[in-house]
């Protein structure tokens, strides 16, 4: 069980690097998607799309076997991070977009009204108001993300996963083994899904 | 660095193995539409010892890895006597994994029907069974097409997991090729491109689709 318990620790470290350059990416992709100027609006939307289109695992592979021929070798960790933060990043960058785009347009003349900046408006205005439409997708999200750092085992990632295909090898106890590894995900997603349910509640509550 | 003639030559495998994807895609999409909707009714029941159990196993199965899942199904399944070849057992978990999602898209399709269409189908003498056949589903599955389409394409893009308990998808193909010829540039990169394309082209069709029922 120690053994198995280490495959977690990679489990979350993984999920939280990734979750922090997803976050990262998803904001940046998507203001670059509301921007003025259209090359840099089409330059995101090809990144969105290629990896939105192109399945996970397939990404991972292909940065995992394909990059090193051209001279770049990543390590599985970094392999699992950079491509799980950039796959979740792609589709978060919508969520942040549509949020952004759902605040009626009178709070932005209102803001040019009082004199304001475009990014004082940006700041005191929009992104408070828009966060708080954004915060339940993204925590599903962040969900989504936890689930799919098992896919990182078959690029040989030590993790959750990983150290239970091992234990199985050598032991031979199946049953007990995947049932355990499927309840630890549970417990590690689980609670996270009921926080946001509540988080969604009291946001809807009064505000809105 | 990239050499065209050897990746035509490896197109016809990589579509050999596109078969097996879509087929597993179809598959168990089928399985989901059907299983998805008998969770969604039976967590509406009002019977508790049916409801319940339901309702922790849709929290279960969606809080938990398809990997892991496919995993168990695979590999535990067999201590007791089942069996299953990677495909059934692949059409098995990705089905009953998105069993669960499109279980929910129903329910928010039923929830979505006004109250007074119950009440004029009990007013009109319906049975329970004409109720649900000819009022409630007729007017709750057109607006959830949609959704289950996006579904649909999740599901396509989630077939490589398959490759995880030996099933010989697409991506396994392109994953072989490459043991045998040391090159992975190329099968890996056109598996990338045919998954972009497809997911693509019928991402559009759903839009399509969207745009076409809001027009009703």
């Amino acid at each position: 069980m120690p053994f198995l318990l280490k495959g977690v620790v990679v489990t979350i470290e993984l999920t939280i690097m990734a979750a922090v350059l997803a976050f990262i990416m998803a904001f940046i992709a998507g203001f670059a998607r509301l921007s003025k100027f259209a090359i840099v609006r089409g330059i995101t939307q090809v990144y969105v799309e290629i990896f939105r289109g192109t399945s996970l695992l397939v990404q991972l592979f292909w940065v995992y076997f394909v990059l090193p021929f051209f001279g770049i070798e990543l390590s599985a960790m970094m392999t699992g991070v950079l491509v799980l933060g950039l796959n979740y990043g792609a589709y978060a960058s919508e969520v942040i977009r549509s949020s952004i785009l759902a605040i009626p347009k009178g709070q932005t003349e209102a803001g040019i009204a009082l004199n304001m900046s475009p990014s004082l408006i940006m700041k005191r205005i929009i992104l408070p108001q828009a966060l708080l439409i954004m915060l339940p997708p993204l925590g599903n999200y962040l969900i989504e993300l936890i689930k799919s750092t098992a896919l990182v085992l078959l690029i040989t990632l030590h993790d959750l996963m990983f150290c239970g295909t091992m234990i199985n090898n050598v032991t031979m106890r199946t049953t007990e083994i995947y049932s355990l590894v499927l309840i630890i995900y549970f417990l590690l997603a689980y609670p996270l899904t009921l926080a946001i349910r509540r988080l969604e509640k009291r946001l809807s509550a009064g505000r809105l | 660095m990239w050499d065209w003639e050897f990746t035509i030559s490896i197109l016809p495998l990589l579509l050999e193995g596109l078969k097996i994807t879509l087929i597993a895609t179809f598959l168990a999409f089928g399985f989901a539409v059907v299983i998805g909707f008998l969770l969604a009714i039976a967590r509406r029941s009002s019977v508790k010892i049916l409801s319940l159990p339901v309702k922790a196993f849709i929290e279960f199965v969606r809080s938990t890895p398809l990997l892991a899942q496919l995993f168990f199904i695979f590999y535990v399944f067999p201590k007791f006597g089942l069996v299953l070849t990677p495909l059934v057992a692949g059409v098995l978990g990705l089905g009953l994994h998105y069993s669960t999602y499109l279980s929910e898209v129903y329910r928010s399709g039923i929830d979505s029907i006004p109250r007074g269409q119950w009440e004029a189908a009990k007013a009109l003498n319906f049975s329970k069974a004409r109720t649900w056949i000819s009022i409630i589903i007729p007017q709750a599955v057109p607006p959830i097409i949609p959704v289950m389409g996006n579904y649909l394409i999740g599901m396509f893009k989630d077939t490589p997991v398959l490759s995880a308990i030996t099933l010989v998808e697409l991506l396994q193909t392109a994953k072989i090729i490459g043991a045998q010829s040391f090159r992975y540039l190329e099968p890996i990169t056109m598996v990338g491109v045919i998954f972009l394309i497809l997911s693509y082209v019928s991402s559009l069709g759903v839009q399509w689709l969207e745009l076409r029922l809001n027009q009703r």
